[in-house]
Order: structure tokens, then sequence, then C-alpha cells
């Protein structure tokens, strides 16, 4: 009954319980086999070892520059390259704060659309609706800057900087000149160039709800929208939370929009109004300027900060994935 | 309570396909009542039309009326979502929700109805636990996810969860049918305790479960009521050939 295989294409494939095939046949197909698998461990090998090679190589170009300031790189706000000093706090808290504003403006859209879409649009809608949205993420980023410089600059210039400095102006936040680009042009551009993905990953996990959990919910007296709450959000968490990273690992590593959009000017504030520049965009914009080693290992230092940071995050999303999927720890209270 | 549930000219369809013809049927209360019948007979569509579970799917249409407690539960002011919590059901597989502890599926139902209290929740999981006959097996896992419980217990955990609410009738579509014999006995035995506060309706495509459980058994073939009525009578002396080649196995 139960036949026992021995490893795909090994010499103790064939127990007695099977016939023997042809010999020639057989010899080409373990020959076949064995290509097979040594051409996909290669190809498996040669990606450990890329990413190895570019970790190691980046760290020997940034060498000049790890060695010289250690830690006081990534806590220190000096960026002067005449004067080589380098601090890269500036661009660090730059991406971070231009992608979180980007999470916080897209993640309620995103899901939004996601349920619309999911649970409540009527079904003519939904392919036409879907479609659009999945186009929005096959748009260039440099279009996006484009249309950030051209249309989105002027308006939170002219109309949206004004208005928040008059009402909430009270808030840090929003204090200081509108020169539209800034932080929070980026944190826009980056939320709307995130909310497509947010969206079609969401909706997939939406989607792949059973039926068999929205009628529990239905048939226990539930409305609509508890039924999207307790039955469909909550089943589909570790996904959403999954779909939520993908587009935070996406908006810290966008360059392009961002570099166009967000000021470059290496400074900390807590205004939105006020521009910054994050990792990317000082490596987009010096790369080509860097002549000293120390320079262009400064700016490979910043590379390799954003290295680690996209890695913490992935294992960070790995980890909330992994802690949700094994279901809830929390006793009676 | 003691009107049970009196079903006149019941029609439904999905999309274009008539699948039930002008039910009339009477379910007593506190007792059983058994919906037998092939695949395809429209006997999950029929109960389904008794919590209004049948309009939720895209298409679904039904026509007639349906009294619960002397209110027809289709006419226009009614809240599906109030007679939905008035009439429990539990599905053919064990649906408990995976993301929760056992304590909160059960509560669940009580959560959505506003119960904020936690002694009144605590009482009633377990007073419902109990009544399910699950208390003893899970009352030192509360806190445990529902889902790693074994399949019986998973839909003793959904009747547990249904019955949290205090509904006055419980609908069962076929609640054995993910389950092995041994799972099955204990649902019967919970199903014959439960008939005493309970009305009870059960489809099921199993007769001799049927014959085990039910006070009266209605035979369903092709969208249609065919027999209805006690169920020794139907097994024993049925009236129409139709029922009589089903139960003796003739088709089916």
């Amino acid at each position: 009954m139960a036949v026992v295989f021995g490893r795909a294409g090994g010499a103790g494939t064939a127990t007695p319980t099977i016939p023997p095939l042809v010999g020639a046949r057989r010899a080409r197909r373990r020959f076949g086999d064995r290509g097979f698998r040594e051409i996909t461990r290669a190809a498996g090998l040669s990606l450990v070892v890329m990413v190895a090679g570019m970790a190691a190589v980046m760290v020997h170009a940034a060498w000049p520059s790890l060695r010289r300031f250690g830690w006081a790189f990534i806590t220190t706000s000096n960026w002067d390259p005449v004067a080589e000093q380098f601090g890269a706090l500036p661009f660090i808290f730059g991406t971070l704060v231009s992608s979180l504003l980007a999470l916080l403006l897209a993640v309620p859209l995103g899901l939004g659309a996601a349920i619309y879409l999911s649970e409540l649009a009527p079904r003519a809608v939904r392919p036409p609706v879907t479609f659009l949205i999945e186009l929005l993420a096959a748009i260039p980023s440099v279009v996006y800057g484009l249309w950030g410089i051209f249309v989105l600059a002027p308006w939170l210039r002219t109309w949206v900087q004004p208005a928040l400095g008059h009402t909430l102006g009270f808030l840090p936040l929003f204090q200081g000149p509108p020169y539209g680009v800034g932080m929070l042009a980026a944190g826009l551009i980056l939320a709307i160039m995130i909310v497509p993905f947010i969206t079609a990953v969401s909706r997939e996990v939406l989607l792949a709800v059973p039926r068999t959990q929205r009628e529990a919910a239905l048939a226990l007296g539930a409305t609509g929208w508890e039924t999207t709450r307790v039955a469909v959000l909550r089943y589909g968490r570790s996904g959403l939370i999954g779909a939520i990273l993908l587009g935070l690992g996406r908006a810290l590593g966008e360059t392009m929009a961002v570099t166009m959009l967000i000021g470059n000017r290496p400074e900390i504030s807590f205004s939105l109004f006020v521009p910054g520049y994050t990792m990317a965009s000082v490596i987009a914009n010096e790369f080509t300027e860097a002549t000293s080693d120390l320079y262009l290992g400064a700016l490979i230092e910043v590379g390799l900060l954003l290295l680690v940071l996209t890695l913490a995050v992935n294992g960070m999303a790995r980890l909330l994935v992994w802690s949700v999927g094994r279901g809830p720890t929390v006793v009676r209270e | 309570m003691a009107d049970g549930i009196t079903v006149t000219k019941l029609n439904a369809w999905f999309g274009p396909s008539h699948v039930l013809h002008d039910i009339d049927l009477a379910v007593a209360p506190r007792a059983v009542t058994a919906i037998i019948g092939p695949s395809g007979c429209g006997k999950s569509t029929f109960i389904r039309c008794l919590n209004r579970m049948h309009e939720v799917v895209p298409g679904a249409r039904v026509v007639g009326t349906v009294l619960q407690e002397g209110q027809d539960i289709y006419s226009p002011g009614v809240d599906p979502v109030e007679v939905r919590r008035r009439i429990g059901m539990v599905f053919q597989k064990p649906n408990p929700f995976p993301t929760m502890t056992v304590f909160d599926n059960v509560a669940a139902g009580l959560r959505l109805g506003g119960v904020r209290d936690r002694g009144v929740l605590n009482e009633r999981v377990e007073r419902a636990l109990h009544a399910a006959a699950l208390w003893e097996e899970v009352k030192d896992r509360l806190g445990k996810p529902g889902a790693g419980l074994s399949g019986g217990q998973q839909q003793r955990l959904c009747i547990a969860r249904a019955l949290a609410v205090e509904p006055e009738v419980l609908l069962m579509d076929e609640p054995c049918s993910a389950l092995d014999p041994i799972a099955t006995a204990r649902i019967e035995e919970l199903i014959l305790e439960l008939k005493r506060d309970l009305t009870i309706v059960i489809v099921t495509h199993n007769m001799q479960q049927a014959a085990r459980v039910a006070d009266a058994t209605g035979f369903f073939l092709l969208g249609e009521l065919v027999e209805f009525g006690p169920t020794s009578q139907l097994f024993t002396k049925p009236v129409d050939k139709r029922t009589e080649d089903y139960i003796t196995g003739r088709f089916g």
C-alpha cells in the first residue's frame, strides 16, 4: 500500500513494488532530475551570495565613514560635505516621518476602499474600480513627482497650508511659512502612491475570508458593519497588517517623487510645512558630487542604514504576522 | 414561544431559479422538527428562510409569510437583524471565529447585543457552555483559541454561541455532517435536551438522525414539501409514494 520513495532522482527511487522502467528512459530521467536540482540550487544560492556580497561591498565602501564617525553618524545632524562632517540624523528623521505620515493617510483610505470593494460595492462597480486602483500602482514615480510639483505643491501652498495654519496653527505641526514643498507634500504623494498597494492586497485578504465566517456573524444578529468588524476584519487581520507593512516598505524606499517634493533640506522640525530630506533622496541627489572617499562612504552608509531599516520593517512584519497568526493568547479578563 | 413557527405559501429564488414552491408548514414549539430530502431539494434554503439568512446571498429573493410569535418576519417593518437575534442558527461546517478565544466566541453575540458587564458576560457564557454540554471540556481553556478545539467541540461551541443570546428558536443546517459518529451522538443527545426550552428545526440528509431526534419530519423534493407529519408516521406509514421511495432508499 504505502510506497516509500527515496530522494527524487537518487539511486533508491525504485522500490520493489514499482515495475522497472525501460533502462535508457530511466537514466535520462535521472539525469534530468539531477540537472534540474543543480540548476535550481544554483539559482537559490546565487541569491544568497548576491545579498551577502552586496552587504559586504557596501560595508567596505562605507568603511571610511563608519570608522571616522561611529555612532555619531546616526545621532548628529550636521551634513557638511565641504568640512567633511557627516551626520545622517535628518535623513533618518525625514524618511521615518514622511513614511509614517503616508501610512497615517493611506491606511484608512486603502482599508476603506478595500472594504467597500469586497463587502459593499455593487457587483457591477467592483471590476472597474479595482482596475483603476491597480492602475494607480503602475504610474511611474517620476510622473507622480511631476504632478506633485505642478499641481499638489501649489495647491498646498495657496489653499491647504494657509487654512491649516489658520485653524490648527497652535500645534507645532502646522507652523511656519507655506512653501508648498516639504514634509506634508512628500507624505501626501507617498500616501497616494502606496494606497493602491494597500487596497489591492487588503482586498485580496478580505475576499479570502470564508463566507461561513460572515454568515456566523449575521446569524448572531450582526449588522453589516458589525459583520465586517467581527468576522471579516478580525479574520483577516494578519493579512491586513502585511498589506500595511508592504505599503510602509515601499514608502521608506521611494526616491524619485519624494526627492522632487520634500524640499531637500537636512533639517529636523516638528512642522510638516518645513522642507526635509530623506535617506533615499540624499543618495540620489549627491552621489554624483561625492568626490572624496569619505563623502562617498557617508552616502553608502546612508544606503546601508536604509537597507537595515527596511530589513527591520520586514522583520517586524513577519514577527507581527507570525504572532497574530498563532491566534489570541488573551485570557478571560 | 408557545406559537412555534407557521410558514405559509413560502417561495424562494436564487436569481431566476425558483427553488422553493408554496411551502406550508407549522413548526411546533419546544419540539424538534426535521427536514429531510435529497441534495438540492431546497431543504437548506427553506431553513435559511426562517431567519432571513437566504436573502444575504446576492440575487436571492423570498415571498411568503413566516409567522413567529404571531409576527410575520417578512413584513415590511421588520429588521432582519432583530429576527436573527431571536432565531439562532448553527451551520453545516463548524465556523467558530478563529481569532477569538473560546470565551469570546460564546460572548460574541452578547457583545453585539450591547452586553458589556463583565459579570453578566461571565455568567451567560458559562450558562451557554453548560447548555451546549461543553463546559466540562473547556472550563480550563476559555482563554485558548476556539479553533483549537476538536471538530465536535467546535460545533458545540457554535451551538453555545447561538444559545448565549437566548434565542427562542434554533435552526440547525446539517449540524453533524462534518462530524464523526461519536461527536454526532453527543450533538443528538444535546438536541433532545435543548428541546425542553427551545423550538428546534434541523435539516439533515441522514434519515436515521431524523428518526432519532425529531418529533415531526418534513420531506422535501425538488423545492416542494411532499409530506409533513409526526416522525413515526412519516417513516412507517408514509402517505405519498415519493416519500416511501425515498425512505426505503429507492433514490436520493
